[in-house]
């Protein structure tokens, strides 16, 4: 019988391998990604039973973790709630938490893989585990400007450094206060958010990185992109200048905003055309580069990629599959299905002011341990070359003439060269407007980079337009941030 | 696993003079005991400090309890069982004390305390299970007497599984209808008794019967394959197990039976045919019932594909399962600590999901120490069985020793998604009272298996 005793022996051996095995599996290899399930609340109330890690801006807090006498433990509080509330996101004690507080939660909870010794270290001497503080790019001169001169219009204002893609200021309104959203309290948590879910102005929306629209006139930027880096126009090739157009292939009508000629004669510069601001011209130029050549400028600047700041950033579009004449010389002046976020669109005017370099946005400077050593730090990162640094210069110089002399003239600032371009799209035939404006200043050497959206016509309908309603609030940051 | 060299050289009994030897073994279990005491106290400590953040004393009597009770078993070991296995008790302390303070743990989690509290009650059960070890070792003097009643065991065993399905005193929990109501308070899972019953009779039974079990019938493949006439055990076993799916709704209890009875006529008959044909009825079954029977198709379908959120929202679903899973992964490799995990999330955490429970808070590192302890529990029984004269005790004890390793490999594999999921108990850790005592009794057989093997006058061959 002792044989038979042996190979059960071994029957049992391999049971219990089983069993270690599993259990190794589940706790070691699975670990991660099961504590990284949405479903996993184990992990959420570790959020906040943790001191969770500081948000600073200028080593100022804006988001902090207040000892609370409760089963939570922490309060979560923001200093100048609405102000930030577009980059911070909030975490609420009965959901996800969104913005910043999600995109680096392990970070801020102390649980990432760089902080792996940190956690070992806390469990030998048995002290407190803490979270990561997070020192974020925002220039809080440039955030406060921002806030301000977008007033009580809904739309967004973004501000980014060129040469490196840090973001200096990311304002979206309407806004909310995060600290109704992270009381301690199921019921006033649900009311509060319901409220705002239900708000017809979606303030949960950061308009910043997640509103798409159609850019309009701002796109004319990407097209000129495409025509000078084609080797084929100059800012002084001549388009035919006409009352309307009618693309090949389709019977309505492109007009001017405005109605009219592109000023006298009987053509039309390229330069004229976006100093301007006109659509014929710029149909005709659509028609003649084709929908691929857009495409691939567009695809240079970032459309259709997925970027993260570390938060996730709506896409931006340019149709692809190819568009006959008719839709491409729409997609010209950034109708059709163009879409774009006012990120996107200051990413565009920040490669044009960093002589052809599209650097990846970000908003955060610095990962700090608690003992305040460093995680990680903020690094550029390039995104691609999109045109010459020579194309680069002639874009800049006919942005500025813009701003000097023509449709953006509301962006002047004395004494400082403005580059600039502004936008007023269509959004149906009896829908507000989408007003837009971006540029940067100074002119000759960059430092900022800006696009302001003003959505819902700016309270104006269809009577609004760019250079009325979004050139003054990128003129009143630019101003102000110069001036610091 | 070696053949134990120390019982084939033992020396026969002399039948001289008696003199009063010094009781290396049970000296050496009494350390251990108060190794494993010291262990469960410092748990119950830590429990205490981690959820509560201070030492309440009056609740320390959970530790010294179960103390007293395992030192008395010992020194009624000193008089009855001198040369008992002295490994056996102080493991099975060990997971007894490491259950009552993960239950205590989850007690303060959830607010029970008094008579509700489940650490108050499993104590109690603890006591009622170890006297009734004490009990056992003290009516059964010598294993033989269970071989002159093994039908009457084979009876009961029945009769215990099919309590349940009496109306009016089967009482259904969690779909499952495997408990009895005992008074107004309590319930009762005389399955688990009828699982020593039953090894008690399929010993029996096998050693009777193994000639013409083992030796007539066809050759097939290279098999002997047994006459028709010889398949009727299995098949009663088989039937019994089937009945168990269908009508008490308990696929894990059903395996236990029926792998426990296959191993044992394996070992008895020598013969793999018997483990083919086994496997096959039992597989046919199980696929017959997984079509047919809705929880079965369930269980199936949550094991391979629990994280699916269709499956995880649906009732009945894999939620219970995917939370098991996120308290082992919040475990890690070395759990939070005692007392500071959040095990009270998974529904049933002191129970069918202890492992999950304790897994959380002492983490990889823990649960393979526990393991560990019930593998070296199963290869003390093991032991018995290599070392043993009579093929009885040999089957008896390497039958209750594999019930605790299956019901481990059930209970823990159904957690860890090495297995569909089937309810059944974690021996000595899992919160209730029927499971304890068996598992005691269980103790107390293979403590006296052991006392025989080595006071056995050994055949030289």
């Amino acid at each position: 019988m002792n044989r038979e005793l042996k190979r059960v022996s071994i029957v049992v051996m391999f049971m219990f391998i089983a069993l270690l095995g599993s259990t190794t599996v589940v706790q070691a290899f699975e670990a991660e990604s099961l504590n990284a399930d949405p479903r996993n609340t184990r992990t959420l109330y570790d959020s906040y039973s943790v001191e969770r890690g500081a948000i600073l801006v200028d080593g100022d807090p804006i988001a902090q973790s207040m000892p609370a006498d409760d089963n939570f433990k922490y309060l979560r509080t923001y200093a100048n709630g609405p102000l930030y509330a577009s980059v911070t996101g909030f975490i609420p004690i009965n959901g996800a938490p969104t913005g910043l507080e999600f995109a680096l939660n392990s970070e801020l909870t102390g649980t990432s893989n760089s902080q792996f010794f940190d956690k070992i270290s806390d469990i030998v001497t048995g002290a407190t585990p803490k979270g990561a503080a997070v020192e974020i790019t925002i220039d809080p001169v440039a955030q406060q400007a921002a806030w301000d001169a977008l007033g009580d219009k809904t739309g967004s204002v973004v501000v980014t450094e060129p040469a490196t893609g840090r973001i200096l200021a990311m304002v979206s309104k309407p806004s909310y206060d995060p600290n109704l959203l992270t009381v301690h309290d199921n019921a006033a948590v649900t009311e509060a958010y319901d409220s705002l879910v239900n708000d017809e102005n979606d303030p949960l929306i950061d308009r910043a990185t997640n509103s798409l629209n159609p850019p309009g006139s701002v796109f004319k930027l990407v097209v000129t992109t495409a025509a000078l880096e084609s080797g084929d126009f100059t800012p002084e090739s001549t388009f035919p200048n006409l009352q309307t157009y009618t693309a090949p292939g389709t019977t309505s009508e492109i007009e001017n905003s405005g109605g009219g000629t592109c000023g006298g004669g009987d053509t039309v510069t390229l330069a004229t055309a976006l100093r301007l601001s006109c659509n014929i011209p710029f149909a005709e130029l659509g028609v003649q580069l084709g929908d691929a050549a857009i495409l691939e400028t567009a695809e240079k600047f970032g459309f259709n990629s997925e970027f993260q700041i570390p938060m996730d950033v709506a896409t931006s579009v340019y149709p692809t599959g190819g568009l006959d004449d008719a839709f491409t010389a729409q997609t010209a002046f950034g109708q059709y299905e163009v879409r774009a976020t006012p990120l996107q669109m200051a990413m565009v005017s920040a490669a044009i002011a960093n002589k052809g370099i599209v650097m990846r946005p970000n908003v955060v400077e610095e990962i700090l341990a608690p003992n305040l050593s460093s995680i990680s730090a903020f690094e550029p990162e390039e995104f691609g070359r999109v045109m010459s640094a020579a194309t680069a210069a002639t874009l800049s110089e006919m942005m500025v003439n813009g701003v000097q002399s023509g449709a953006a003239s509301n962006a002047r600032i004395d004494g400082v060269n403005v580059a600039g371009k502004t936008g007023t799209a269509q959004n149906g035939s009896s829908e507000p407007y989408t007003l837009w404006f971006t540029g940067f200043a100074p002119a000759e050497d960059p430092d900022y980079a800006i696009s302001v959206l003003v959505e819902d016509g700016g309270g104006m309908g269809q009577t609004g337009f760019g250079n009325l309603l979004a050139a003054p609030i990128a003129q009143q940051v630019l101003e102000a941030v110069l001036q610091k | 696993m070696t053949l134990n060299t120390a019982a084939t050289s033992a020396i026969p009994a002399d039948p001289g003079p008696k003199v009063r030897l010094p009781q290396k073994m049970r000296n050496l279990e009494l350390f251990l005991l108060l190794v494993a005491c010291g262990i469960n106290a410092s748990a119950v400590v830590l429990v205490q400090l981690g959820a509560l953040g201070e030492i309440d004393t009056t609740l320390l009597f959970l530790g010294v309890t179960l103390s007293v009770l395992v030192i008395a078993l010992h020194f009624v070991l000193r008089f009855v069982a001198r040369d008992a296995d002295p490994f056996i008790l102080p493991i099975a302390t060990l997971l007894n004390g490491l259950g009552i303070a993960m239950i205590y743990r989850i007690d303060i989690a959830v607010q029970d305390s008094g008579w509700e509290s489940a650490a108050v009650r499993q104590t109690a059960w603890s006591a009622l299970a170890i006297a009734s070890a004490i009990t056992v070792l003290l009516i059964i003097r010598n294993h033989r007497v269970l071989f002159r009643y093994t039908y009457i065991f084979g009876f009961l065993g029945v009769l215990l599984l099919l309590l349940p399905l009496v109306p009016g005193l089967g009482k259904e929990i969690s779909g499952a209808r495997v408990w009895i109501s005992v008074g107004s308070f309590a319930t009762f899972q005389p399955g688990e008794i009828a699982k020593i019953a039953l090894a008690v009779f399929f010993a029996g039974y096998l050693v009777r019967n193994r000639d013409s079990l083992a030796m007539v019938g066809k050759k097939f493949l290279g098999m002997r394959f047994p006459r028709l006439r010889d398949l009727g055990p299995i098949l009663v076993v088989w039937a019994l197990s089937m009945s168990v799916i269908i009508f008490q709704r308990d696929l894990g209890t059903a395996l236990l039976y029926f792998g426990l009875f296959l191993v044992m006529l394996y070992l008895a008959t020598a013969r793999i045919s018997w483990v083919i044909l086994g496997v096959g009825l039992f597989l046919g079954g199980a696929v017959l019932a997984s079509q047919t029977l809705e929880y079965v198709n369930g269980r199936f379908t949550n094991w391979l594909d629990a994280l699916n959120p269709a499956v995880y929202e649906a009732r009945g679903g894999s939620f219970q399962l995917v939370q098991g899973l996120f308290g082992l992964a919040k475990g890690g490799l070395l759990g939070t600590g005692l007392g500071q995990g959040r095990p009270e999330i998974t529904p049933v955490p002191q129970s069918d999901y202890i492992i999950a429970s304790l897994g959380e808070e002492l983490g990889l590192a823990g649960l393979f120490a526990i393991l560990a302890l019930y593998l070296l529990l199963v290869a003390r029984g093991f032991r018995i069985g290599f070392a043993g004269q009579d093929d009885f005790g040999k089957l008896l004890a390497v039958g209750l020793a594999f019930v605790i390793a299956l019901q481990c490999f059930i209970v823990i594999g159904g957690v860890t998604r090495v297995i569909p999921l089937t309810g059944l108990t974690t021996p000595f850790l899992a919160a209730g009272g029927s499971s304890l005592i068996a598992n005691w009794i269980i103790v107390a057989l293979l403590l006296r298996l052991s006392d025989t093997v080595r006071n056995q006058p050994r055949l030289v061959v």
